[in-house]
């Protein structure tokens, strides 16, 4: 459930940043609306329905098309059926946050979005997900359930920033530095605002913009909540507060200890040595093992 | 009011629409009065949000206002700012060198071209920043050159803001508010961004580090505080630059230095870009009384541990006496002809020109030589018989503390009233950043409005508002 909310938060940021990049600076829009589909991991369904990239079928696309399994819509729908199938594992307060959201966005995605509503439908979504967030850690017992809340937004957090990253990693190569002026990167722009980071930066990294800094506050800044490091860091804890609630400790959290091991005190150059496009690679794939191992070790679908 | 047709206005041409504006246009012809009355309101709520309010002085109940936003962009095409821009950028660079001059040799006054009574008097003049080069020989750090239009290709400069210009972040706001309220209207028309004006500023402010600063410069906004009217800009520029807010009791002088109080201890600042008037700035050298200033931080200005910006003294620049003389200025140091026009102005510490001024009030604006926000002045087209009988009385009393210029009949543009498009008069205030790496001006900037039919005074204390503007791409 809280996997489905993540993805719906992801996605509205995602939109956020590629819509405003397309009416700043397109010098080339479609291939900008192009790449938020492929970080969306929805390329060939986008394909098989529609010819060429625009914003208008992108947005909906990714906002209300019921045949896409990650669409806004559907994700939220799933979310709202988890968190009626868990009731009473939910406190009211998150149940009533969840079904509100779902019967809001129902509303507000009936029709396709005109262009001219999109900005306000991206804030609602967030807005949304920030009362549901809200509503979780100022009234959920930490017990159990909420740890596996946990776990399933920071899944699905590192896979949303592994991709953000990866669909643009050769904006991020250190040679990168000499593609277009050092100001004015339109590609680092869209990296940072897809994590709604764009001014974090600037008060978290001393430093000017750069290729490597990017990278290093995506992947390694553990202050960052966005962060590769931070999400696997919030794994293994909430893995560990399960493992001393149940008394037995799980092999995912070996496989989460491990997938952290490889954020943790690192050198961004070490990570540009190994090729940036494999390590996160690397990332995206264990850490989809691992989503399937706790599900597997927990028993969510046995 | 049958006024108006006299007046340039920018949107509209005798039976046709100007072509900066034709795009525009034809997308308005498709919305409805009630959707617009709407976006209205969503923007008000919109900056009530963001907090963009300011407090206006002499108020008791400081209660906090919103400068009235309008809908309709003011649009100018690439080929009009190209040539504002050359403009301002001639001007402020003429404008430094002067300061430098007037600081060390002044030259301009050994060759006559500017009499020395107007700096011996001034009291913007700061002797102590006689014999002194600040990093990197900048003075004025941002300027924000006051534009106006009587028509096609007749802009005027009206003021040069060498002290601490304010409004950048209402550049800004206006663009993020228009942005979220039209997008349609980016997707169809090519705008040129602003959102730069921030990392611009940083990386501007940090090419003027002074030698003693080792590795990354550290930048800070000086604040006099939240009661300060433009409180909300000093916040938002701080933040958007990643960059510490300090008041000045936030700082002390530590090795020499100037460091700032923070969780960690004391941390050495680099460069300060200070919202604090030059009277304020060090108790030790100026006002006394002043609880905003950092007591010492003139000493270790001058000895070039730390970089002010502006530079303290700028005002001699912008002073609205020295203004009638800048074309000589840039002249005198660029060798070249102004490229922006001056407003014709009389100095009314001359005698002739006093006695014109005093016999064609009615027509005149008259302003005093230090005065800013449009306080204390006459607009005397639109005065009574006894304000000006008044007005009079105080300029002969003190001329030297008057200028006066002819009322221009300042260009329109159209704002959004319930009845639909209206003219109204507006300015322009385009914000240049000088460092050692040269003069950067973002493609943009504020446009205030008098919202009042009729009216020519655009200041936000006195009901003006605020226009998003925008440069197109060619």
């Amino acid at each position: 459930m809280f996997r489905s909310l993540e993805r719906a938060d992801n996605t509205a940021r995602l939109l956020e940043a590629g819509f405003r990049i397309a009416l700043t600076r397109s010098s080339d829009a479609e291939s900008e609306w192009k790449s938020v589909i492929v970080t969306s991991a929805a390329q060939t369904a986008y394909e098989a329905r529609n010819d060429g990239y625009d914003g208008a079928r992108v947005v909906n696309f990714l906002l209300r098309d019921t045949d896409n399994p990650s669409s806004v819509l559907s994700v939220i729908k799933s979310a709202r059926d988890n968190a009626r199938l868990v009731r009473t594992a939910l406190t009211t307060e998150v149940w009533a946050a969840v079904n509100e959201t779902w019967m809001l966005l129902t509303k507000l995605l009936k029709e396709p979005v005109a262009q001219t509503e999109v900005p306000a439908v991206l804030a609602t979504i967030r807005q949304q997900s920030a009362l549901v967030r809200g509503a979780l850690h100022g009234t959920m017992l930490r017990n159990d359930m909420f740890d596996f809340c946990r776990l399933g937004t920071f899944i699905e957090r590192i896979d949303s920033t592994a991709r953000i990253i990866d669909v643009k990693y050769y904006s991020l190569l250190p040679a990168a530095s000499f593609v277009g002026s050092r100001l004015d990167n339109v590609q680092w722009e869209t990296i940072l605002r897809s994590v709604s980071a764009h001014r974090s930066f600037r008060w978290a990294v001393d430093g000017d913009y750069t290729a490597s800094a990017i990278a290093n506050f995506l992947i390694l800044d553990g202050r960052m909540p966005r962060s590769l490091c931070f999400g696997a860091s919030k794994l293994v804890d909430n893995l560990g507060y399960l493992a001393t609630d149940y008394g037995t400790r799980m092999p995912s959290h070996d496989m989460a200890d491990k997938l952290s091991a490889r954020l943790k005190d690192r050198d961004i150059n070490s990570i540009f040595e190994e090729g940036l496009h494999e390590f996160v690679g690397g990332v995206i794939q264990d850490n989809a093992q691992l989503g399937q191992q706790i599900e597997q070790d927990y028993r969510f679908n046995s | 009011m049958t006024e108006n047709t006299r007046h340039f206005d920018e949107m509209q041409a005798q039976d046709s629409v100007r072509s900066p504006y034709a795009e525009y246009d034809a997308w308005f012809a498709t919305q409805n009065n009630t959707r617009l009355s709407n976006k209205s309101q969503e923007a008000e709520a919109f900056f009530r949000r963001s907090g963009i309010t300011f407090n206006v002085y002499g108020q008791a109940d400081a209660e906090e206002r919103l400068i009235p936003f309008d809908l309709v962009p003011r649009i100018l095409s690439n080929r009009e700012w190209t040539k504002l821009s050359k403009g301002i950028e001639q001007r402020v660079r003429a404008i430094n060198a002067f300061l430098h001059d007037i600081y060390n040799r002044q030259e301009i006054l050994r060759a006559g071209v500017i009499p020395t009574e107007l700096i011996a008097n001034n009291d913007a003049f700061l002797p102590q920043m006689m014999g002194f080069t600040p990093p990197g020989d900048v003075y004025t750090h941002i300027v924000g050159t006051d534009i106006v239009r009587t028509g096609e290709d007749d802009f005027f400069v009206l003021e040069d803001n060498a002290r601490t210009p304010s409004g950048v972040s209402y550049m800004l706001e206006n663009r993020e508010t228009m942005l979220q309220m039209f997008p349609e209207l980016f997707s169809q028309i090519k705008v040129q961004p602003v959102s730069d004006y921030p990392k611009s500023l940083r990386r501007s402010l940090a090419a003027c580090a002074p030698k003693s600063c080792e590795g990354r410069p550290c930048v800070a906004v000086l604040t006099p505080g939240i009661h300060n009217s433009a409180y909300y800009e000093h916040s938002f520029l701080a933040d958007q630059m990643g960059v510490e807010l300090v008041e000045g009791h936030d700082l002390r002088v530590r090795d020499g230095k100037i460091a700032m109080r923070t969780t960690r201890g004391y941390k050495t600042i680099d460069v300060l870009y200070r919202r604090v008037d030059d009277e304020f700035i060090d108790p030790l050298t100026f006002n006394p009384q002043s609880m905003l200033g950092v007591p010492g931080i003139m000493d270790v200005y001058r000895a070039g541990n730390i970089t002010i910006a502006n530079a303290p003294g700028t005002g001699v620049a912008d002073d609205k006496a020295i203004y009638s003389y800048v074309p000589d200025i840039v002249q005198f140091y660029t060798g070249e002809k102004a490229i922006l026009k001056n407003v014709e102005t009389y100095r009314c510490s001359e005698p002739d020109m006093l006695k014109y001024v005093l016999d064609n009030l009615s027509d005149l604006v008259v302003k005093e030589v230090h005065g800013s926000g449009g306080y204390g002045m006459l607009v005397g087209p639109a005065a009574s018989k006894k304000e000006i009988a008044a007005f009079a009385i105080k300029l002969k009393d003190n001329p030297g503390n008057y200028i006066a210029q002819p009322t221009l009949s300042l260009s329109t543009v159209p704002i959004f009233t319930q009845k639909g498009l209206a003219p109204r008069h507006v300015d322009l205030r385009p914000f240049a950043l000088m460092s050692p790496e040269g003069i950067n001006i973002t493609p943009g900037g504020l446009t205030r409005v008098a919202l009042k039919q009729g009216s020519l005074v655009v200041n936000s204390s006195q009901g003006g508002g605020t226009k998003d503007t925008w440069i197109l791409e060619d």
